[in-house]
């Protein structure tokens, strides 16, 4: 079963909420800031030449400063960057064997353009999923949420995301209490078999339903007549135009220049 | 198939973002509209079971893999399409942002192919009419098999038409395709056995909570308009490609997806001025690779730019040594200068 794995992500998680409810400057920056600053830079990122590198190089500082300015630990965010990374790996990694035209030489190294491509896919990977990431970690669900609402996002959808982050690990905890049970019942079994398979997740599922049907009493009694109404708190600061505003004239200049190439350039001129 | 990040072009990402955003507002509109209050937490604690039921997985027998629930089906054949859909969003939102599965840019894609063709193709145009409300187990079967199978395979497909039309991944199609269907095949069959047997399971359980025969009619005309459209933007894009000997993914994209005149101009202006910019402005003439003298170039023209791809894309070869080792050098020292500052970085806010 593939569940030892599957707790550790959950704890990473809940981790991630602990790293969100900080208070470092990063996180005082509001939600709607940091989530047009986060979809901008992965479309600056998306939108180089496909095999381009060195250009791509100086946009690792947005993930740096957020995770250092952030105090998020790099290890909790390179450990999900592995579990993300194998599919975009595996179509990429047929980027070198389709593609064998020399683009690259390094003296008597002859890189292919596949090769470059792929790398380059690796290099958007690590800073688009990198940039998610530290999205969540800095802001954490709730914020983020209402922070979506504010941004135009339908209320019914940012509510969605907010019940089912909330009970996520309710359930989860539920499935892991069904799966240890019958991990010790059906000791030398390895893995469950359909039809059980079947009646566990069946079970899970009534559970499920019954909750939400007390859930929604629950509410009912809170006088729920349908509408969601969120409170929001946290009006715009001077930091966050700022924030967003320095971090778009940063990725427009790297995306014109390539900030890295002409840096080795310089260096090489100063060597030579 | 989560489609990754790394994989979608902006030109595509964001397409699919507008269609999923039309998607969630489109199912939105119907829930409001259907005034089930109760919706609201189920839809939440369903969503979060899809999550839990995808961490436990079974054996198949005989083939030493295992199988799991991927859930779309089985949440349109619980809640109806339009709440399936607003779950199943939601999940590949959390997904992308606490897991890191997909990701930010290819969220619309995988909206669209994890939730669209379920939700809004297999459930309505073949679970639907198979099952009628009656849940035998014959009928269940049959229906669910067909349904997610012909999901997932729709799914699959749109995968590989939107990596085709990203132009990032060198991936020919027919590979792609035949390497994407038969797994999802499998796949599909499993999903649907999984999703028959639940919802068998859930009928005898609980009969009063499967939606009864005709309680809602769907199958209005437009979700099918917009899947075809959205089939034929993605076709124009991926035709023309092959058309174009340019390999750049982004440029023909743009002019075949909007494919007017505005979009020609607008690559003469910005476009051309942003590589003029860059050409002009270069730190390094000595090292940059210039076969033709800028005054050569007819100024503002799109040519700027597309000569620019296609010399480096076609003529690598002619590329001079400085170039990429200057590339080389400044990308790694730049990595170094980075990795440096996030080490001031965290040093940084405890003072303040």
């Amino acid at each position: 079963m593939a569940f030892p794995m599957a707790v550790e992500r959950w704890l990473d998680v809940a981790r991630m909420d602990e790293l969100a409810r900080q208070g470092t400057p990063v996180h005082r920056i509001d939600a709607r800031a940091q989530t047009v600053t986060t979809l901008l830079f992965i479309g600056v990122v998306m939108s180089f030449a496909r095999d381009e590198l060195s250009a791509l190089m100086p946009f690792f500082i947005y993930p740096v400063a957020l995770m250092s300015a952030g105090r998020i630990p790099a290890a909790s965010l390179l450990r999900k960057l592995a579990v993300a990374m194998p599919f975009a790996v595996a179509v990429g990694l047929l980027n070198p064997v389709f593609d064998t035209r020399p683009a690259l030489a390094l003296g008597p190294l002859h890189v292919s353009s596949g090769w470059l491509s792929f790398l380059s896919i690796m290099l958007r990977c690590l800073l688009t999923v990198s940039a998610a990431l530290l999205l969540v970690a800095c802001t954490g669900m709730q914020r983020l949420c209402e922070g979506l609402v504010r941004l135009g996002v339908p209320r019914v959808f940012a509510v969605q995301l907010l019940f089912l982050y909330r009970y996520l690990f309710l359930l989860a905890d539920e499935g892991r209490r069904m799966t240890r049970g019958i991990e010790l019942r059906s000791p030398g079994v390895r893995g469950v078999r359909f039809r059980v398979y079947v009646s566990l997740i069946g079970h899970l599922l009534l559970r499920a339903m019954a909750r939400a049907e007390r859930i929604y009493h629950a509410m009912q009694a809170r006088g729920f007549d349908g509408r969601i109404r969120l409170q929001f708190t946290s009006p715009l600061r001077l930091a966050d135009p700022l924030f967003v505003g320095g971090w778009t004239l940063f990725f427009a200049v790297a995306r014109v220049w390539n900030l890295a190439e002409a840096l080795g350039a310089l260096l090489m001129k100063g060597v030579g | 198939m989560h489609m990754a990040d790394a994989l979608v072009s902006p030109v595509v990402g964001g397409t699919m973002w507008l269609a999923a955003c039309g998607l969630i507002g489109h199912s939105v509109r119907r829930i409001e509209a259907s005034a089930k209050d109760h919706l609201v937490p189920l839809m939440g604690v369903l969503g979060a079971f899809v999550f839990t039921a995808q961490m436990i997985n079974f054996t198949i027998p005989g083939t030493g893999s295992s199988g799991h629930l991927g859930g779309g089906l089985l949440l349109a054949a619980l809640l109806g399409p339009h709440a399936a859909l607003l779950v199943i969003a939601s999940v590949l939102t959390v997904q992308a942002l606490f897991f890191a599965d997909g990701g930010l840019l290819a969220l619309g894609c995988n909206i669209v192919n994890l939730g669209f063709f379920p939700a809004y193709v297999a459930y309505p145009w073949v679970y639907r009419v198979i099952v009628r409300g009656r849940y035998g187990a014959m009928r269940g079967s049959v229906a669910a098999l067909a349904a997610s199978v012909l999901g997932l395979q729709l799914g699959a497909l749109s995968v590989v038409l939107q990596t085709q039309a990203s132009g990032i991944a060198e991936l020919p199609f027919g590979a792609f395709a035949a390497l994407m269907l038969p797994i999802h095949l499998a796949i599909g069959v499993v999903e649907g056995c999984v999703t028959a047997a639940v919802v068998a399971f859930v009928a005898r359980a609980r009969p009063e909570v499967l939606p009864v025969a005709d309680a809602e009619p769907v199958r209005s005309l437009r979700p099918v308009l917009a899947a075809l459209l959205i089939a034929a933007a993605l076709t124009g894009g991926l035709l023309s490609g092959w058309a174009s000997s340019l390999p750049d993914g982004l440029e023909w994209a743009i002019a075949r997806l909007s494919g007017t005149e505005e979009v020609s101009a607008l690559r003469g202006t910005w476009h051309a001025r942003l590589s003029a910019v860059q050409e002009r402005t270069a730190v390094m003439p000595d090292y940059a690779f210039r076969q033709t003298p800028l005054s050569a170039r007819p100024d503002g023209s799109d040519g700027a730019s597309a000569e620019s791809t296609t010399a480096r894309a076609d003529a690598p070869s002619a590329l001079p040594l400085g170039t990429s080792v200057a590339g080389v050098v400044g990308g790694a020292v730049t990595l170094l200068v980075i990795s440096w500052l996030g080490f001031v970085f965290r040093k940084w806010p405890r003072a303040v």
